[in-house]
């Protein structure tokens, strides 16, 4: 060992470190037996392991009940945001926005109401179609996202999303989550919380938990193609619709009571 | 016909430093526009959420268009068969490789992340237009590049005709592969439309031979060579039936659009009242860039007059850029209807309202370096190669001539 190195060397660390054995211990009779036990698995029942791909058995989705969607509050929006760093500079033409709330007025009945837009997660994504790279991609299991390793900035997919649902990032990000990565000069949008998703258990977008949170329950999200999931027996009870049903997307996103 | 004689820029004149000295200068300050841009990102421009695309993409596709029309006058001679036109086909050529380089130079330095360039050049989704007008524009330089090297290499003069024509099919798959970027863009009011393909087409013969003249005219006037009416003559009238085409297809679009009742609020808008768009369209594109420039050439009373000619170029290249503004910017600006019937009346995203643009300086700048890459590589294309035929005097060019291959 170098004097170097001796200078270096804490006095602590020539002892050994009991608890630190003991982990090990553990951790390696568990993985064995993680090996060897067929089914045996750490992660919760319904997580899926990052080794494992993501399959098209399910396709998530979510229901906005119009009906039960507040004026004035922005809890989903609040939430979103705060779960996945997004952050505001002042400048509102150019801060990103991956839910908002817009209000609306029929033309002809006059009925005004609210409601969040967030990316539909179409199963035919223009943005998908248009991205040059591949960098828009749509998982098997419904999900939109953007790669941000292969976004090269150009953003045709927001020229090409019929929903406004993607925002480019116009200065440098700083105090990024661990679970979502965002990058000055390339574009995002909802992810439909898809750390949680992946994480498994009840975890749903922090959008819809707020909502919950405060007692409105507009938002349910769940998997489109469970029948047992509360969301595909609401749809299959109640009338929903598409934003611009026209384009004939299949939007992973409803709407009741528009 | 004479055989014709090409040489290059001779000496190293004041003129010709002092105009690569004004666009290195552009370049330079276009770079430095560009570096501001991508290190403070893109909130110090213009562009927003809304307005996605804005000055700089004015400037690529312009040029990008322009780059394709300005082949035709090679093609006319090769394609065609003009032999009047085949003394221009070397100048055309190199043009269009030069209006290409400048505009995909903009596009690429107004990216997010202009770094990952080699991203966009390994990685391909093959469903996207974007993707294939990568191997469009690359495969134009190349298939341009060697058509120039069959014109000016003795030994495959016997080739160009091929290469000339290969050019001529891939320049119009290109421009409607330009066009298309708006064409298959299913969301907005103001794409979506197949025409956009052929009104890009026509948009391209008239840019691109209205920057072809004055660069002629240019070149000759500052290399004292001589410069015959007979050729300008033709190209003059030329211009007017591709600014008439243009137009055809621009109305075309628009009466398309009037007859369906979901795009009279968009048509509103462009054409009355949506503020500087319908200001540009009619004033800018209509009436400057288009009549006024056809007056221009073919009335008998302005017959002879170059420089009436030139202004008129002028003025279809200042249309041009109005109409790709009014395209580019005027279809972003409206707002996208998500819920027929309804109407957003309040967003914190700008939903439901028209959205504004104002161009900032840096983009300008960055657009303007796109102009002086192109204009830098035509001049340092002349001064080195030939390019350019020793004369264009009347009596050297023979009208009634048939190319010979």
């Amino acid at each position: 060992m170098s004097k170097f190195d001796e200078a270096r060397q804490d006095p602590e660390d020539t002892k050994p470190d009991l608890a630190r054995r003991r982990f090990f211990g553990t951790a390696a009779a568990a993985a064995a037996a993680a090996t060897m036990v067929p089914g045996l698995s750490i992660l919760p029942a319904s997580a899926r392991s990052p080794a494992e791909p993501v399959s098209d058995e399910r396709r998530w989705g979510m229901l906005v009940d119009v009906n039960k969607c507040a004026e004035g509050c922005t809890a989903c929006v609040d939430a979103c945001h705060e779960e996945n760093g997004v952050t505001h500079h002042g400048r509102p033409t150019t801060d990103p926005y991956w839910i908002r709330k817009v209000k609306l007025r029929d033309r002809m009945t006059n009925r005004e109401y609210s409601m969040p837009l967030l990316c539909q997660h179409c199963e035919k994504p223009p943005c998908v179609d248009v991205c040059p790279t591949g960098a828009s991609f749509r998982r098997a299991d419904g999900i939109v996202l953007v790669d941000k390793h292969i976004c090269i900035g150009c953003r045709y997919c927001m020229m090409a999303c019929p929903y406004k649902a993607r925002s480019f990032i116009h200065e440098p990000t700083t105090d990024q989550k661990p679970d979502v990565p965002r990058g000055k000069g390339t574009v995002e949008s909802c992810t439909f919380c898809v750390h949680r998703v992946d994480a498994g258990g009840d975890q749903q977008p922090a959008c819809a938990e707020a909502c919950q949170a405060e007692g409105h329950e507009a938002l349910v999200f769940g998997d489109l193609r469970d029948p047992e999931s509360r969301l595909y027996r609401l749809l299959t009870e109640i009338s929903s619709r598409q934003l611009r049903e026209d384009l004939a997307l299949n939007t992973g996103v409803r709407y009741h009571g528009i | 016909m004479k055989t014709v004689q090409y040489t290059e820029v001779k000496g190293w004149p004041t003129g010709y430093l002092a105009i690569v000295g004004v666009l290195g200068a552009l370049i330079a300050v276009g770079l430095g526009a560009a570096y501001y841009m991508e290190h403070q990102g893109h909130w110090v421009t213009g562009m927003s959420n809304q307005v996605v695309w804005g000055m700089p993409h004015v400037f690529a596709i312009f040029l990008i268009v322009a780059a394709s029309g300005a082949l035709n006058v090679a093609s006319i001679g090769t394609v065609f068969g003009k032999a009047m036109y085949k003394p221009l086909a070397r100048l055309s050529g190199l043009l269009a490789l030069a209006l290409l380089a400048g505009g995909l130079a903009v596009l690429v330095l107004d990216l997010g992340r202009p770094d990952r360039l080699i991203v966009a050049m390994t990685k391909y989704n093959f469903r996207s237009i974007f993707a294939w007008n990568i191997f469009l524009y690359t495969g134009f330089m190349v298939i341009v590049g060697v058509y120039l090297w069959f014109m000016m290499e003795a030994r495959m003069n016997r080739y160009s005709k091929t290469a000339g024509y290969a050019a001529f099919i891939w320049r119009l798959i290109l421009t409607t592969g330009t066009g298309s970027i708006f064409g298959f863009l299913v969301a907005r009011p103001g794409y979506d439309a197949a025409v956009m393909a052929p009104m890009f087409i026509a948009m391209s013969f008239s840019f691109g031979l209205a920057i072809f003249m004055l660069v002629l005219m240019a070149s000759y006037r500052w290399t004292e060579r001589p410069l015959g009416d007979a050729i300008l003559g033709r190209l003059k009238n030329l211009l007017g039936v591709f600014v008439a085409a243009t137009l055809y297809f621009v109305v075309l679009q628009h009466l398309t659009n009037l007859y369906a009742a979901e795009h009279h609020d968009f048509e509103r808008f462009m054409l009355l009242e949506g503020g500087v768009y319908p200001l540009l369209f009619w004033g800018g594109f209509v009436l400057l860039g288009s009549i006024l420039p056809m007056v221009l050439v073919w009335h008998p009373k302005f017959a002879g007059s170059r420089t009436v000619w030139g202004v008129a170029s002028a003025l279809v290249i200042l249309g041009g850029l109005s109409q790709i503004y009014v395209v580019l910017i005027g279809g972003q600006a409206f707002p996208m209807e998500m819920l027929p019937g309804r109407e957003i009346i309040s967003s914190a995203f700008f939903d439901g309202v028209v959205a504004g643009y104002s161009p900032s300086l840096p983009e300008f700048l960055l657009g303007m370096a796109g102009v002086a890459i192109a204009l830098i590589m035509v001049v340092f294309g002349v001064k080195v190669l030939r390019f350019l035929p020793v004369t264009l005097a009347d009596e050297a060019v023979d009208p009634h001539a048939t190319a010979k291959a």
